[in-house]
């Protein structure tokens, strides 16, 4: 079994909120006062856990609270969690760049941090100089960067700029420069932020690929990102963080799959379908409506599931015809699809009366993902609106989860069939 | 949900990252591993400042020259203050060029925490590497300029009989290391103190200058001896007085030199230096989260 080389242990985060003024002094005041008198800190019982969404009623929130983990050696642990999870937060204690409130962390070897890449880069001074000034900032020595000099320049793919003052690089040179360090630095432990997500595509896979080499030598990566591609392609391990407190810590498919469906809304309430928006003719109302999964209503359905949609319909007014229509939308509340189109009835309804049916789509169509919904009541020539429900105003979004770690079956919005022959 | 509990343990590990740690050391081991970093801020400072100038360095020289002669046309001609019968000139750029480099060296180390934020909060080394580094850069426009001094001390010296250097010439290196540490010293505690608060930081900016006027750098102090005696106390106070003094005494030949106030600056120095390590030490930890 290989050797423990970084422990944390009960590790807590305390933040105040709000600005720092006049009023954040009589708590200082305070503070120091209990220190004096050897009594504990008065605040650090008080705290909300990090939920970023609701109204907390105190001033302080714990961004990670009792955080417990180790990591063997050769470990390579995604670190991911939802915005606000704590994340940086677990970077920046890592890093030294602040403290925990309390706890500890114990390591064992060099630890490298990568929060940014080109930290401390002057603008007035070459490229060579920079290097040499980024390198010693990480924590390399003059002649461990002298060594890897050339290595560096040629993995940055800027020689023809070196000698030039990086104020002329383009963004993009300044990253790779900046990256190119960074990947020579040859620490036990490194820990590294979401610093992937730049440069252009061919440096990106070229990124990719030095961790993955960084990773096969035997040392030690934290890795954080939201890219969750990049993380099940180099982790071995997870470690998944909600509301500043560790979810999962495993097998990183595991970690990854937990992710995904907290993801899903948080509460599915069931809708109010009273006090919508009156957007129709209202002479046809949508009574009852459910997504249905096994006979229980539910909106979330995993991709080899078929989804059905049950309604009831109540006319409050004699009418003539009825056509409903269904779509689809994505996040940003473009139709993706819009061909469900059906004529229920051609005759009298009158009024009162309620219609109930069920509208289907087959399973292994719609890509995991979330969707919007969009559902019409009209005449039967769909010209005359009566009823309108969509996703903005009062019904949920439709979950979708995925069955496999496949890419080919959790990207893009729906599958189609297809087919190819080969030409004789 | 809540993780297992890790158990502590007593094995040996290489760093041990805890909110607290002792509050008074400097971190040694630490800075000398990242002693090429020193060398390298020293550099990129000095190299940057000039960067895109004509005259690049030999501003350097103008600066003290100009402020010189304007103290002459100023305080000698207009205001007539004595200049202890040395040739005014020499006179007040003998004060300026050390007055330079600490107040230099305050000025730029008392925003070390919130000027170097962007660096401190994404990588971690030992943050005395920067004030530590201010010092060394300005030590370096301090040799420059002290150069310049010393040919014009020389002129005086060969052309004017008014200049008698003394044997406290052996202790200009400590007169040196004394006002760089003073302004380090007085530099990390305001940088320390103004993460939080901002509040001191106005005061540096007009500070550096009012504490210029209370130290004898446009005035011998034995103007002040001479006229008013009862404050003489008071201005000795001021850690500077004896260091200026027996620098000019070296140089020059006059001004007072005396063991008992130059202890006494020693000793404040030592002190003030001291108070900022812990301070900053302090400090260092936790300020990216209230810079």
């Amino acid at each position: 079994m290989s050797k423990v080389v970084l422990k944390a242990i009960n590790i807590s985060k305390q933040y105040r909120l709000g600005q720092v003024g006049t009023g954040t002094i009589s708590h200082d005041l305070n503070r120091w006062w209990h220190k004096a008198r050897g009594k504990e800190d008065p605040y650090i019982q008080v705290g909300d856990t990090n939920d970023r969404s609701s109204k907390g009623s105190s001033e302080y929130v714990w961004s990670l609270k009792d955080i417990n983990f180790e990591i063997k050696q050769g470990e390579i642990l995604g670190i991911i969690g939802k915005n606000g999870a704590g994340k940086s937060t677990l970077l920046k204690i890592l890093s030294q760049v602040t403290t925990a409130t309390t706890g500890k962390v114990k390591i064992r070897g060099r630890i490298a941090a990568l929060l940014e890449v080109g930290t401390g880069f002057h603008p007035e001074l070459t490229g060579r100089e920079n290097i040499f000034l980024n390198g010693a900032i990480l924590g390399m020595t003059k002649p461990e960067i002298t060594k890897k000099f050339d290595e560096i320049v040629d993995f940055s793919g800027v020689e023809r700029y070196i000698d030039t003052p990086v104020k002329r690089y383009s963004s993009g040179m300044m990253v790779r420069l900046g990256f190119a360090v960074a990947a020579h630095l040859e620490p036990e432990i490194l820990v590294i932020d979401e610093v992937l997500a730049v440069g252009d595509a061919e440096f990106q896979k070229k990124c990719l690929g030095k961790m993955k080499d960084v990773a096969g030598e035997g040392r030690t990566v934290l890795f954080v990102s939201h890219n969750i591609q990049a993380i099940s392609n180099l982790c071995n391990t997870g470690l998944l963080l909600n509301k500043g407190q560790i979810e999962l810590k495993g097998n990183v498919e595991d970690c990854i799959k937990k992710y995904m469906l907290m993801s899903r809304p948080e509460n599915l309430k069931t809708i109010g379908l009273e006090d919508r928006l009156k957007r129709g003719s209202g002479s046809v109302i949508f009574e009852e409506l459910k997504a249905v999964k096994n006979g229980n209503e539910s909106w979330e359905f995993n991709y080899d599931e078929d989804i059905n949609f049950k309604f009831k319909v109540t006319a409050s007014a004699d009418t003539k015809g009825l056509g409903f229509y269904l779509a689809l939308r994505d996040p940003f509340s473009e139709e993706i699809i819009s061909n469900f189109k059906m004529i229920i009835t051609e005759n009298m309804i009158a009024k009162g009366d309620s219609i109930s049916f069920t509208a289907s789509l087959p399973k292994k169509t719609l890509r995991p993902g979330q969707y919007g919904l969009y559902f019409t009541l009209s005449n039967s020539e769909f010209k005359i609106f009566h009823d309108v429900l969509d996703n903005n105003v009062n019904i949920p979004m439709l979950n979708i989860n995925p069955v496999s770690m496949d890419v080919h079956e959790n990207i893009g919005f729906v599958t189609m069939p297809f087919n190819l022959k080969i030409d004789p | 949900m809540t993780s297992k509990k890790i158990e502590d343990d007593n094995e040996s590990w290489d760093l041990v990252l805890e909110p607290s740690t002792n509050w008074y050391s400097l971190g040694l081991s630490q800075i000398l591993r990242f002693k090429d970093l020193l060398f390298l801020f020293v550099r990129r400072d000095f190299v940057s400042i000039y960067k895109q100038t004509i005259l690049g360095p030999i501003w350097f020289f103008i600066q003290p020259v100009i402020t010189a002669l304007t103290y002459v046309v100023i305080f000698g001609l207009l205001a007539d203050i004595p200049t202890d019968g040395v040739a005014p000139l020499l006179f007040y750029m003998c004060g300026i060029t050390l007055w330079n480099y600490f107040s230099d060296t305050l000025s730029k180390t008392a925003d070390t925490f919130t000027s170097n934020a962007s660096i401190f909060g994404k990588v971690y080394f030992p943050r005395m590497i920067v004030p530590l580094s201010v010092v060394l850069s300005n030590l370096v426009k301090f040799a420059i300029q002290f150069a310049l001094f010393i040919a014009v001390w020389i002129y005086y010296l060969i052309t004017d009989n008014s200049v008698h250097p003394t044997k406290a010439l052996l202790l200009v290196p400590v007169l040196i290391l004394l006002m760089g540490f003073l302004g380090l010293g007085f530099g990390i505690i305001i940088t320390s103190m103004t993460t939080k608060y901002r509040d001191l930081k106005f005061l540096v900016t007009f500070g550096v200058q009012l504490l210029m006027y209370a130290s004898p750098i446009v005035f011998p102090l034995s103007l002040v001896s001479e006229k008013y005696p009862q404050y003489k106390l008071l201005l000795l106070a001021n850690p500077i007085t004896s260091i200026v003094e027996a620098f000019k005494y070296a140089f020059l030949g006059v001004g007072e030199f005396n063991w008992l106030y130059l202890g006494y600056s020693f000793v404040f120095t030592l002190m003030l230096f001291f108070i900022g390590l812990v301070v900053f030490n302090k400090v260092e930890k936790s300020f990216m989260d209230t810079v």
